[in-house]
């Protein structure tokens, strides 16, 4: 098949697809405190990869995955598991929140709890199944 | 160690089995059988105790607020049951060992074994009923897989449905019942109940307590009319049909009414039902076993008569039933344990298990063969084995049971006849006669196959010689158990010349007298089954289901047709009209709108928005409808924006983008411009539906503001967010914290979508010819 997409927008999708990715953790990271959020960050992951699709193909955005869009449904339901768990480990009840201080060189802070792993599960389920429809929805013949 | 540890290990050991399976190979069969043997030796070691009454309890909490513990007791009851399962279990693995080797998916069998088991143990052991509710379950749940583990088999996947169709029936009656006996009883603690029997049974929930409790006992334990998913579980590999099916979970009702007896036992409600249950069963099953040809069908129906059997017994609650019962409970789970183990070894060396292809095989398999009679003779309670000494005590209970001792007496007898017949007919049948036409040539069975019979039998005969040794020990504190006050008992074999022995000797004489006339004896039974018991339960039972499925298909059908448009129509009118009524009733139409202090702005947005709805409305063009709809979101999420709920705003916006995207994949594979495809009249039904739903939804935003029925929930969250949540973005703090659980659920419900659109564009629909 010869190249019916212009190459502009390929280019653009190439470089646009990891700025989106880092754009989306960011959102990911920051939404406990300012807006942005599980939700938000998956969505925009996936269309970091939506977009590629378009320019190129869905069959080589897939290949652009680190994990299949089904492995990232289950892990994203596993990691909100995980989150809600933790806290029943430490005889707290289900999904109390837990929350703990990461100090980075720099004087940096990271303010870490369950919540924010419970969001990242979000943001892996979100993106797995807008990945998923949409995938499957370009790919029928 | 705690008791909560034995049931653990077990399950612990049934999820690691796949994964021990693949690297060990064949061999693993045989390894896990040390997990039960060493369970066995740690249930002895526990005896002592038992026997000072030292009982054992043990409790966690599960679900506090619903007074749901993680509860386990161990007392003489529970102690004789979990030597039971473990003991067997041990035979049964090491059987599987060898008989399941070539099987595949053998990883997966020991799997549901060892669930089976660890079920079974909980059951035994939980002391909160609703502890044992679950267990009860699980064993279900694993005798439904193992019972369809050939699952290319038709009718092994029948049979597995019946059987679960029908204890989980049980189950399910058994637990309203628990319920109703925990709110009666103040406590799903059996220690707790065992003190308020007198309480249970003066209220006035008794009646209805009871008989769902029995449902559960009698599905579980085969009784009349339940009794026949049994023979159909023939269908699971022998190992399971001597291990569950015949040793212990079919014994799990009979050990659930022994446990309940001194709380609900002694009424006459309690010794009617089980009485006429029994003794329908004991009957029922003692004459259908003597017309079978297929040897494990043979043993599952004299296996019903015996739970018949067992279960008359704990109805009649006498010291001496309950000491009947629980030496009848040792004696069938040894000698049948062995026959069922025996059977699948025949059929595994030479490949049939009908009883017409068989015969004259004593000369090639002599350790079989004498096996084989060792259990028999237990069986048809010839002395000096164990089951001689089982069917006295019974004949003793039965003789001097008040009032009805004649009729019980002259029951017990009748079926013992058969059963002496029928242990007569096996064996003769398999080893003795003329050598017919079986598929392989038939050899000595292998040793693994063989250990299991030939430790039974010795068991047997040795228990029948001293039978002190299980008195003491074994006995006493079961019936204890059952009886809650101190019992003693002496054990002999000889009894001296008496009643009791004379009913003995009648049962054998006539049981070998129907043998030697077995041929005109079958031709004529057959013949009268056929004229007078026509009724397949098994058929009535799947026409039942299918009756049930059609009907419930009809009715479904009519609210779930599978239109979208009916379905979106149906919510709209219904939901608008509901609210128009509400406004109409109570006169609710005005409200009040500041005009002034609109911003010229957002005037200018409202124009959008409703430029771009009717231009969407009218186009003929879908790509032009749905790029207008697009920019009606954008409009939306700019007034988000204006009024600060920016995470809102961004969410609108992406998702708008993403679905304006799918949209465009979708017209892809439609014609380009929109034909008139529905006629005018029901666009115009349309028009009025969108209008009257469009106002609904106006009027219902409109008046949302005044509507304030309790101190709005949002105050909570503004003051608790940072504190409690960690968090300055307080909508995304409800979203995972506050809120969680919803999200969660949310989460779930869109993965379940994903897969749903999966399965609708990817699983291609099978063609005809597939499909047939």
């Amino acid at each position: 098949m010869s190249n019916p997409y212009s190459n502009i927008f390929r280019m653009a999708a190439t470089k646009l697809r990891p700025l989106l990715l880092i754009l989306s953790l960011v959102v990911l990271y920051r939404g406990h405190q300012q807006p942005g959020g599980g939700f938000i960050g998956g969505l925009m992951a996936a269309s970091a990869y939506i977009l590629y699709a378009l320019a190129f193909t869905s069959a080589e955005a897939r290949k652009k995955l680190p994990l299949s869009t089904s492995a990232l449904l289950a892990s994203g339901l596993a990691v909100i598991l995980v989150s809600a768990l933790l806290s029943v480990f430490s005889g707290e009840p289900f999904m109390t929140g837990m929350w703990t201080t990461v100090h980075l060189p720099f004087g940096q802070e990271l303010h870490l709890g369950t919540p924010v792993l419970f969001d990242l599960g979000v943001y892996l389920a979100v993106t797995g199944v807008l990945l998923t429809i949409m995938f499957d929805i370009i790919e029928i013949e | 160690m705690s008791l909560i540890w034995i049931v653990g290990l077990v399950f612990f050991l049934a999820f690691l089995a796949p994964f021990i399976d693949k690297r060990l190979g064949k061999v693993s069969g045989y390894l896990y059988a040390l997990l039960p043997a060493a369970l066995f030796v740690l249930l002895i070691r526990l005896l002592p105790a038992i026997i000072d009454r030292h009982f054992i309890v043990r409790s966690i909490d599960w679900f506090p607020l619903l007074h749901v513990r993680l509860s386990f007791y161990l007392d003489g009851l529970s102690l004789l049951f979990g030597l039971l399962i473990t003991g067997m279990g041990t035979l049964v693995l090491i059987y599987s060992g060898y008989y399941m080797q070539h099987y595949p998916m053998r990883g997966r069998f020991y799997f549901y074994i060892l669930l089976f088991m660890g079920a079974m143990l909980g059951l035994v052991l939980a002391n909160n009923l609703i502890t044992l509710f679950v267990f009860w379950e699980i064993t279900s749940f694993s005798s439904f897989l193992l019972i369809g583990f050939n699952h290319e088999r038709p009718e092994a996947r029948a049979a597995a449905l019946q059987a679960l169709l029908i204890t989980g029936f049980g189950g399910l009656a058994m637990l309203a019942g628990f319920v109703l006996l925990g709110n009666v009883g103040g406590s799903y603690e059996l220690t707790d109940l065992l003190q308020n029997g007198a309480v249970v049974k003066s209220s006035k929930m008794y009646v209805p307590l009871v008989l769902l409790i029995m449902v559960g006992a009698f599905t579980k334990s085969a009784q009349f009319p339940f009794h026949f998913w049994l023979p159909g579980a023939m269908e699971a590999p022998t190992p399971v049909s001597a291990y569950l099916h015949s040793a212990t979970m079919v014994k799990a009702g009979i050990y659930l009414l022994a446990r309940l007896q001194p709380i609900l036992g002694g009424t006459d409600l309690w010794q009617f039902s089980l009485g006429l249950a029994g003794a329908m069963t004991m009957l029922v099953g003692a004459y259908f076993a003597f017309t079978q040809t297929d040897l494990k069908k043979i043993l599952a129906y004299t296996t019903i008569s015996a739970l018949g059997m067992l279960v008359l017994l704990v109805g009649m609650g006498t010291e001496l039933a309950i000491t009947a019962m629980v030496i009848f409970l040792i004696v069938h789970s040894l000698y049948k344990g062995a026959l069922f183990m025996i059977a699948g070894a025949i059929d595994k060396t030479v490949g049939t298990r009908d009883i017409r292809h068989l015969g004259g095989m004593w000369p090639v398999m002599p350790i079989a063969a004498v096996a084989t009679f060792l259990t028999l003779f237990s069986m048809a309670g010839l002395p000096p084995f164990l089951g001689f000494i089982g069917k006295e005590v019974i004949y003793d209970a039965k003789v001097q049971a008040p009032q009805i001792a004649v009729y019980l007496a002259i029951l017990a007898v009748t079926a013992n006849i058969f059963m002496v017949a029928v242990a007569f007919l096996f064996g003769h049948g398999v080893f003795f006669g003329k050598r017919k036409d079986p598929p392989k040539i038939p050899k000595e069975p292998a040793i693994p196959l063989l250990i299991g019979p030939a430790v039974l039998s010795v068991t047997s005969l040795f228990m029948g010689i001293y039978p002190a040794i299980i008195t003491q020990p074994l006995v006493m504190p079961a019936i204890d158990a059952v009886n809650a006050s101190p019992v003693d008992l002496h054990m002999k074999l000889w009894h001296g010349l008496n009643l009791v022995f004379l009913l003995s000797v009648i049962t054998i004489t006539l049981g070998l007298t129907l043998f030697f006339f077995r041929k005109r004896a079958t031709k004529a039974l057959r013949k009268f089954n056929q004229r007078y018991f026509k009724i397949e339960f098994t058929d009535l039972f799947r026409r039942l289901v299918e009756n049930f499925l059609s009907f419930t298909k009809r009715h479904t059908e009519v609210v779930q047709h599978g239109y979208h448009r009916f379905y979106l129509m149906l919510i709209f009118i219904v939901s608008s009209l509901l609210v128009w009524y509400q406004l109409y009733h109570t006169r609710g139409w005005g409200f009040q709108a500041n005009w002034e202090e609109i911003p010229f702005y957002l005037l200018g947005i409202s124009l959008l928005i409703i430029t771009s709805a009717i231009g969407a409305v009218f186009t003929r063009s879908r790509l032009v409808a749905i790029v207008l709809l697009g920019v009606i979101g954008y409009a939306m999420a700019f007034i988000f924006i204006l009024y600060g709920a920016v995470d809102v705003a961004i969410t609108l916006i992406l998702v708008e983008t993403l679905i304006l995207v799918l949209f465009v994949m979708v017209i892809y594979h439609l014609p380009g411009y929109m034909p008139k495809y529905s006629r005018p009249a029901s666009r115009i039904r349309d028009g009025v539906i969108a209008i009257v739903f469009g106002g609904f939804m106006t009027a219902l935003v409109l008046k949302a503001e005044f509507i304030k029925l309790s101190p709005p929930i949002s105050d909570y969250f503004l003051k608790e967010a940072f504190t409690k949540g960690h968090g300055r973005n307080i909508v995304n703090v409800i979203l995972v914290d506050f809120r969680g659980l919803d999200t969660m659920g949310e989460t779930v419900v869109l993965v379940i979508a994903a897969i749903g659109v999966i399965s609708l564009l990817k699983l291609k629909p099978k063609k005809k010819e597939e499909e047939e």
